[in-house]
């Protein structure tokens, strides 16, 4: 009954969307937006990656939103967590092997590596603040993975993870203040095509970078503790 | 063919949007209903990229090689799916932590045996 009332429901919707969906061509854009973002964005915000230029000037505010529902989601999974009663006595856990922990100790400084160049290269090259904020957090997964029983310092977390939202949020401000809106372009464009380009772009994405992976991490470390 | 090499990604998008919003529909365990749930996500990704694709465009990055903007793909839809992605990992974290929740409390995840949950 219930999966004949589910078919039911999804042909509709497939009617729906088909109708809707034939009327767009496809491999064509032709919307005014896109194209003047593809046009002036360039001599705008001194930005290589256009679509970092949407994300971190453009539509700054969204982003701004955007890491609040991020952050909000840590906090509720801290809060879902936290609220029930701790075991007492931490049980002995196995340790891992030799060779994991060895490789876990080579690799854990590269990921780092890897991800605080996708975040500081986030308007020249694809990739940015979300991206390489997920990289750092996977090599915190790494550790937790292999270094059991040991955890992050939760106050580091913290003070890292407010600090990239204050950052964010202080730029934003600067700009309104001597600019002419919030998070208002005020720094120097820059050479195009070299790392101190684009403003305030590279500055907020490395905030957002820092963010992400320490919420990302806090969320991790929350789970783990969860399943112990 | 030529309709379906035209359609394909739209079909491939509202494709995956079906079987995840059919497996929410249907499925007794709650684990597999987030699941549904994150491929819907997929869904709505893929076809947000399908409207802004345009026919052999590049990816909108200039470069030393790419220095005009000739023809590139609409970056609008790119940094909307960015925004998306973030909120589908927010929303998954959450959910599957109310999962583990849920569990505790019940001793189970099948929705049938969840008196609040039925529908």
């Amino acid at each position: 009954m219930r999966k004949i009332i589910a078919i039911v429901l999804l042909a509709v919707i497939v009617m729906g969307i088909s109708l809707a969906v034939r009327e767009i061509p496809f491999g064509k854009t032709d919307t005014k937006v896109g194209e003047y973002y593809l046009n002036e964005g360039k001599e705008e915000t001194g930005a290589a990656n256009i679509v970092t230029s949407v994300v971190v000037n453009y539509r700054g505010f969204d982003t701004l939103g955007e890491i609040a529902v991020l952050f909000t989601a840590a906090i509720g999974l801290g809060a879902v967590f936290g609220s029930r009663k701790k075991k007492k006595d931490a049980e002995e856990v196995e340790k891992s092997s030799l060779i994991v922990y060895t490789g876990c100790r080579f690799l854990f400084p590269v990921i780092l590596l890897v991800g605080a160049y996708i975040f500081i290269h986030g308007h020249l090259t694809p990739g940015g603040g979300f991206q390489g904020g997920a990289v750092v957090a996977s090599a915190f997964l790494l550790m937790y993975l292999t270094c059991r029983g040991k955890r992050i310092r939760d106050k580091s977390n913290k003070v890292v993870e407010s600090l990239g939202g204050l950052i964010f949020v202080g730029i934003g401000l600067v700009g309104l203040i001597i600019g002419k809106g919030f998070l208002f372009n005020f720094l120097p464009k820059g050479e195009f095509l070299t790392l101190f380009s684009g403003g305030i772009i590279p500055i907020i994405y490395i905030a957002i970078g820092f963010k992400v992976g320490a919420e990302l991490t806090g969320v991790l470390d929350n789970i783990i503790e969860e399943s112990k | 063919m030529n309709f379906l090499s035209q359609y394909i990604y739209y079909i491939g998008a509202f494709g995956l949007f079906f079987i995840g919003l059919y497996t929410m529909l249907t499925k007794k365990n709650l684990i597999k209903v987030i699941i549904g749930l994150d491929i819907l996500d997929t869904g709505v990704f893929l076809f947000l990229i399908a409207i802004g694709y345009s026919s052999g465009g590049t990816a909108p990055i200039f470069s030393k090689s790419v220095t005009e903007t000739g023809n590139m793909v609409d970056p609008v839809p790119q940094a909307l799916v960015l925004t998306g992605i973030v909120i589908g990992v927010s929303v998954l974290a959450l959910a599957l932590a109310l999962a583990i929740r849920l569990y505790e409390h019940y001793g189970t995840l099948n929705l049938r045996k969840i008196k609040e949950q039925r529908w």
